[in-house]
């Protein structure tokens, strides 16, 4: 019996392994991921590095220019002439906006301020330009009151948070909300890509036994359950020999090419490291704009920080986190969400003749696991000891990525253990629902399947 | 040929299968004699397939047993049996080499046996060039050359062959009948499940007619055709045959060119074919004189009607 699962996983292993397409993806994956973090390293840097040019005109008579902050990414200079020429002028010079303050402008109230820009102006300038002006009006309204600079000087303060986590014991150590962040973020994706991608391949390959009619000839062999099983298994170890190999070439790719490519300066490195994880994000396309938006921000706050000591706290940071708890969980729900909706792609891909018919059937069984990972990456992320992040981390269909993704920023232990357990419970659940379909299904040619069918299905007798 | 007495080497008793709202097998009890070529024979539809998916443990009866050399069928026979279904189908990317050797161990062939086996049977079916190729590379006639080998492989003593002929070009029709007799006299015993039955006729040593998911005749085939016998005889010959006698009734008779005839004569209870023939030989040129012997699908007509009401015989007979 066993021999026997060992040889049908061992098939599907290796008929998947040598085709090319596989080695194909295998190389090239690595490759493209490092040249578009490279790609995205280099727009995030000639981003930063060109600094705004805008021209303020000022006919408030209250000199509010002169209490304009200029930054690196956003420089301040005075425009001349009137209005209509300062409109023209701006444009010739190609500066980047026009900031127009009216005459009889009320420090109090400070309504009328006009913004020009070329074409459409983002909302990044835009928001710029305006913490610039609150900065400038409220330091007017202080100096109304009748503080002087100097008292205005000592009343601002730069605060650089140093983030401690305490565990349960006392033990201190840095924290660090990228790093956590990240981490879970990278974790979900993964799993999160594994399921979908190997759980479609289960399916397309019952389809494929299907069509080829082999089924009635490996049954009269094997039973059912040991065709399912050995056909999920053998693709979970081809679906872990690719991540494993795109690991290991992602690793010897970054770590050779990309310091060529970007030469001695290493702060440049640092950020293609970061912003990996945000290319492969825009690459699944289809999570929502938030979780890249959640880790642009991240990689701002880093980059505000000193570059170089910040890159070495994020390694310090990253070996604070719970890491083998992370490690363990990470393997356990891994496995155990793929088997989960491994059953039940198999058994879509058994339950219909044409592959064009699987669409009703996928629905439900992508949904919970969009589900999870569309709110992982926002509610969860930001939140992952809220109520939302508990319930989703408890039920088997949503928890192999709310887990994940709660992982480094610590679970108590009772939650965790309750949750693998119900995850197996799950999937030792579907697999049997999974299996009573996929043994009627394997042998039903040419009749139109709908839920009531299935639903029949399960009550067959053997 | 057949051993007078042989033991089943598979029995069925009393196996009935339902699916939903329709009874595939009620009550079916068969025995198939060792060594001998066995025809399960019926129209579409009529619960062949069912059987032999419980047979082979695809399914399971839901009451009635299956004996296989006296013992309850169960996983261990499964290397025992070959079974080649009428859906066929192989793994369409697979080399014919390795998909046959898979689908040996599968049948609990060792690995170094099956390479043995597989080397000794692609010689003979003249398939050893494409070992290598993907089985969607080859020809239909080759790839079911192919099926046959794997059906075969394990060496099964009992092989299920349903529908065997349908989609095999003649020629290849004619190689399979010739290994399926081989192995026959290897000793290997073979079911035949066909609704074609004119096509197993003359290879089946015992058949079993179902018929509605109920077995409506078995039995030897000399000995069934035997009970079937009618006492017609077929007449050729020349001259002016007129036949009106109380010994003889004509069935039909059709003049042909050149004063040739053809004749049906039935012989009433207790005459003899000599008693006709001196009548005939008085009359015309006798150029053939033979016994007609009912085939087995009409045989099976005839037995549906007996069994039927009259309104279900027309749908199950053709």
């Amino acid at each position: 019996m066993a021999s026997k699962f060992f040889l049908i996983a061992q098939r599907e292993y290796l008929t998947r392994v040598r085709k090319k397409a596989f080695v194909v993806l295998t190389l090239a994956v690595p490759l493209l991921l490092a040249a578009f973090g490279f790609i995205m390293a280099k727009v995030a840097s000639s981003d930063n590095a060109t600094t705004e040019l805008v021209e303020v005109r000022d006919d408030t008579g209250l000199n509010v220019a002169s209490h304009l902050v200029s930054t690196p990414q956003l420089r301040f200079v005075t425009a001349t002439g009137s209005l209509s020429e300062a409109k023209k002028s701006f444009q010739q010079a190609k500066h980047d906006g026009l900031v127009y303050l009216p005459a009889g402008l009320d420090v109090e109230n400070p309504v009328g301020v006009q913004f020009f820009g070329k074409g459409n102006i983002s909302l990044k300038k835009q928001l710029a330009v305006e913490t610039a002006l609150n900065k400038a009006f409220s330091e007017l309204k202080m100096q109304k009151s009748g503080l002087t600079q100097n008292q205005l000087d000592r009343l601002r303060s730069q605060v650089d948070l140093q983030a401690i986590s305490l565990d349960a014991t006392g033990k201190e150590a840095d924290s660090n909300a990228l790093a956590t962040s990240g981490t879970a973020y990278v974790l979900a994706l993964a799993i999160y890509l594994f399921i979908f991608i190997y759980g479609v391949q289960i399916m397309r390959g019952v389809g494929e036994e299907k069509s080829s009619r082999i089924m009635e000839v490996m049954l009269s062999s094997v039973k059912p359950f040991e065709l399912m099983m050995g056909k999920i298994i053998g693709i979970a170890a081809v679906g872990l020999t690719q991540f494993f190999l795109w690991g290991l070439l992602s690793f010897g790719v970054s770590s050779v090419i990309l310091p060529l490519l970007s030469g001695a300066e290493k702060p440049k490195t640092e950020v293609v490291a970061t912003a990996m994880p945000a290319g492969q994000a825009a690459a699944t396309g289809n999570e929502p704009r938030s979780a890249a938006a959640a880790f642009e921000k991240g990689m701002e706050t880093q980059k505000q920080s000193n570059v170089i000591t910040g890159r070495f706290k994020f390694f310090e940071v990253l070996t604070n986190l719970p890491l083998g708890t992370i490690l363990f969980g990470f393997i356990v729900y891994f496995l155990g969400g793929y088997l989960l909706y491994g059953a039940l792609f198999g058994a879509v891909g058994a339950a219909v003749d044409d592959q064009t018919d699987t669409q009703q059937f996928m629905l439900p069984i992508t949904m919970p696991l969009i589900l999870s990972y569309a709110v992982g990456v926002s509610v969860i992320l930001r939140n992952p000891d809220g109520p939302v992040a508990f319930w989703m981390s408890m039920i088997p269909f949503t928890s192999p990525i709310a887990m994940v993704i709660r992982l480094p920023f610590g679970v108590p232990m009772w939650q965790l253990a309750l949750s693998i357990t119900l995850l197996i419970l799950g999937f030792i659940g579907t697999t049997w629902v999974a299996a009573r379909i996929y043994r009627v299904g394997i042998l039903m040619y040419g009749k139109k399947v709908t839920y009531k069918e299935l639903s029949k299905w399960m009550f067959y007798k053997g | 040929m057949q051993n007078p007495t042989p033991r089943p080497i598979l029995e069925a008793r009393d196996v009935r299968k339902q699916y939903a709202a329709h009874t595939a097998l009620d009550g079916v009890s068969l025995a198939v004699p060792e060594g001998s070529i066995f025809g399960l024979l019926g129209p579409n539809g009529a619960g062949k397939t069912s059987l032999i998916r419980i047979i082979t443990q695809i399914t399971g009866a839901d009451s009635g047993e299956i004996l296989f050399r006296g013992e309850r069928l169960n996983p261990s026979h499964i290397g025992q049996i070959g079974y080649l279904p009428e859906e066929r189908g192989l793994y369409k990317k697979m080399k014919v080499g390795e998909q046959l050797l898979y689908l040996a161990q599968l049948r609990g062939l060792s690995r170094a046996d099956a390479v043995q086996r597989i080397k000794g049977w692609l010689d003979r079916l003249e398939l050893k060039p494409w070992a290598q190729k993907n089985v969607e590379d080859l020809s239909k006639g080759m790839q079911q050359k192919v099926q046959f080998v794997a059906t075969v492989l394990h060496q099964p003593s009992l092989i299920i062959l349903d529908e065997p002929f349908s989609g095999f070009d003649p020629i290849n029709a004619n190689l399979i009948k010739d290994e399926i007799l081989r192995l026959r006299d290897e000793g290997a015993t073979i079911i035949f499940s066909t609704h074609r039955m004119e096509s197993v006729e003359e290879l089946c040593d015992n058949i079993a007619l179902i018929n509605r998911a109920r077995k409506v005749l078995d039995g030897p085939v000399s000995q069934i055709k035997d009970q079937f016998k009618t006492n017609t005889y077929e007449v050729e010959g020349q001259g002016r045959l007129l036949l009106v006698h109380p010994d003889f009734e004509v069935l039909e008779q059709k003049a042909r060119e050149n004063d040739h005839f053809f004749a049906r004569i039935r012989l009433h209870a207790g005459t003899r074919p000599n008693d006709l023939l001196r009548v005939l030989i008085g009359q015309v040129q006798v150029q053939a004189f033979r016994e007609r012997i009912p085939s087995i699908n009409e045989i099976f007509i005839q037995r549906v009607r007996e069994t039927m009401p009259e309104s279900l015989v027309e749908e199950s007979t053709h």
